[in-house]
């Protein structure tokens, strides 16, 4: 697809703060709306698009984040410089969590995250190194 | 779609164009243009926060007065609880609702009354085994537009339970009908008198109910004045209120969650608190709740832009008024919940979202906007007029301003030439 037909919004995900994390998903939901898009697409993308930023703050102290809304599909990109994922199988398993305890402590890190993320989308691809980085590519079709 | 009617409104007179307003409306409704503030009735959802803030009173409600119903035969006061907690010395509703009567009514029934039965038929709701949890409270006619504009994925989980303001118009006709066999529906009007614009607009434009039972609105501020000079002629109160301390917490924020008897509630009030808990919902972060009562305004309808008095002096008053009341004075029998509450019709229409087709269209729009963001100076001062750097560049795409607008950008200018 070409480029004219798309539009990107990115985020940078700041890696300590808690607060602000989940502002992209907001803005993304409120620019999905104004672009017509229905309901439940946007809930599919906010789900999954929340799930990510808190990911990287937990795990990664924060990264990037794009987003390409097409007219038929939405794809979320999330960057990060973080530990990356020693066992990917794991960490698709539900309720497995290496969140530490203070993090667990406000409520996160229950170990829904990547799972959730896959539930929501129609695709999920994960490309990971230890010590180097993740990127999750997600997409939602409409 | 038939044309929304809103209560709140502007008074062009008074309104000097500063930005107070557009700066805090919940949901960008508001521009100032040409020196005056206009407010885009698309967006509005009655919350009544501009009136609140104005400084030079130029937000106002519109709402009807008794005069002019005149011509009906019988006609019946349907007081909000809010009502009570605008009187000092206060120790028996009764004294009040006898006032109403005094003031030109034929019959008077409370909402809160109809908010018992409500409350019992929610837990009964509660109970069905396929419904989508939290189950969100629709009693805030401003929070139920919220959801419709911003949240539309949640429109399965608001409660299809008629609020009480239609549930008490309905029961109120019922028994007037009942006791005067001589008279005919169009022979009544049901008058609320609310205490905030909101309300006044869910009768004008009625939320998930096919037609409205209420026939106006009269604003707390304004006929407060009336009950109180009637009520002291009030020497023996006549024993109207059928209320108990269910209903009459209804009028503080709390009131409609608690009253379900289960610990998984929450209770939120303020437009932007409950902003913030529908976009946690909707990103699936709050689990484990059964039950969300929203009330756009602080400390719930007592702290609607129409009450005459401080939101929390009204909640201590009602307080000592319930001290001595039941629990509830309104039960209903069977199990289920009764048709006759449940809404007739869907809350919202096109949450599907626009054709391929538009979408695309609506990327391109999206795209030019973006490049005129960037060169915004994103301060979101809105001396352009507009509430944030983002929705003047909406509105330049939009063709509603120009880039010349921006005063900051106005100034480099100038420097540089």
């Amino acid at each position: 697809m070409i480029d004219n037909d798309k539009v990107n919004f990115h985020f940078d995900i700041d890696g300590d703060n808690f607060t602000t994390a989940g502002e992209a998903s907001v803005k993304i939901k409120k620019a999905l709306r104004q672009m017509g898009f229905s309901a439940d697409t946007i809930r599919r993308v906010s789900v999954a698009m929340y799930e990510g930023e808190i990911n990287m703050v937990i795990h990664a102290d924060g990264g990037e984040a794009d987003v390409n809304v097409y007219p038929n599909k939405i794809e979320i990109i999330l960057a990060d410089k973080g530990p990356g994922i020693p066992d990917i199988e794991k960490a698709m398993q539900a309720g497995y969590s290496t969140a530490p305890d203070d993090i667990r402590s406000l409520g996160f890190g229950a170990g829904m995250g990547l799972p959730n993320m896959k539930k929501y989308t129609d695709s999920i691809d994960i490309q990971t190194e230890v010590g180097v980085g993740t990127t999750v590519t997600m997409v939602v079709n409409v | 779609m038939p044309q929304y009617l809103h209560s709140v409104t502007l008074d062009v007179s008074r309104c000097k164009g500063c930005t107070n307003c557009i700066k805090r409306c919940p949901t960008e409704a508001i521009r100032v243009r040409d020196g005056h503030a206009i407010i885009k009735e698309e967006n509005c959802i009655d919350c009544g926060e501009c009136i609140r803030l104005c400084p030079y009173k130029a937000k106002k409600a519109i709402y009807d007065k008794f005069e002019d119903f005149a011509h009906y035969k019988y006609k019946i006061a349907l007081p909000a609880p809010a009502l009570y907690g605008q009187f000092d010395e206060l120790d028996d509703v009764d004294e009040i609702l006898t006032a109403i009567l005094k003031c030109g009514f034929d019959a008077v029934f409370e909402v809160s009354r109809a908010a018992e039965i409500v409350t019992e038929y929610t837990r009964r709701y509660m109970e069905r085994p396929d419904i989508q949890k939290p189950v969100i409270s629709s009693a805030c006619p401003a929070i139920v537009r919220l959801i419709g504009l911003r949240f539309s994925s949640l429109a399965d989980n608001l409660l299809p339970i008629m609020p009480p303001i239609e549930y008490a118009a309905r029961l109120a006709r019922k028994e007037a009908l009942e006791a005067h066999p001589e008279l005919c529906d169009d022979d009544i009007c049901v008058l609320f008198i609310s205490p905030c614009p909101a309300k006044i607009s869910y009768i004008k434009n009625p939320i998930a109910v096919e037609k409205t039972a209420v026939t106006g609105a009269l604003a707390i501020s304004d006929f407060y004045f009336k009950i109180r000079s009637e009520r002291k002629n009030v020497k023996n109160p006549l024993p109207l209120s059928r209320t108990g301390i269910i209903g009459l917490n209804w009028a503080g924020t709390g009131g409609e969650a608690t009253s379900l008897l289960s610990g998984k509630y929450l209770a939120a009030d303020g437009i932007e608190n409950c902003i913030n808990v529908l976009d946690e919902i909707e990103n699936g972060t709050i689990r484990d709740l059964d039950f969300v009562e929203f009330n756009a305004c602080n400390g719930g309808c007592v702290g609607g832009t129409l009450n005459v008095e401080n939101p929390y002096i009204a909640k201590a008053r009602l307080r000592s008024l319930r001290k001595y009341l039941p629990i509830s004075r309104n039960r209903v029998d069977g199990q289920d919940v009764s048709d006759d509450v449940l809404s007739d019709k869907d809350f919202f229409e096109n949450i599907e979202g626009l054709s391929i087709e538009s979408r695309a269209e609506a990327i391109k729009r999206m795209t030019h906007v973006e490049e005129i963001y960037k060169t915004l100076p994103h301060l979101d001062c809105g001396s352009c007029g507009a509430p944030n750097c983002h929705a003047l560049a909406e509105d330049i795409v939009a063709g509603e301003a120009t880039v010349e607008d921006c005063l900051i950008r106005l100034r480099e200018n100038f420097h540089k030439n």
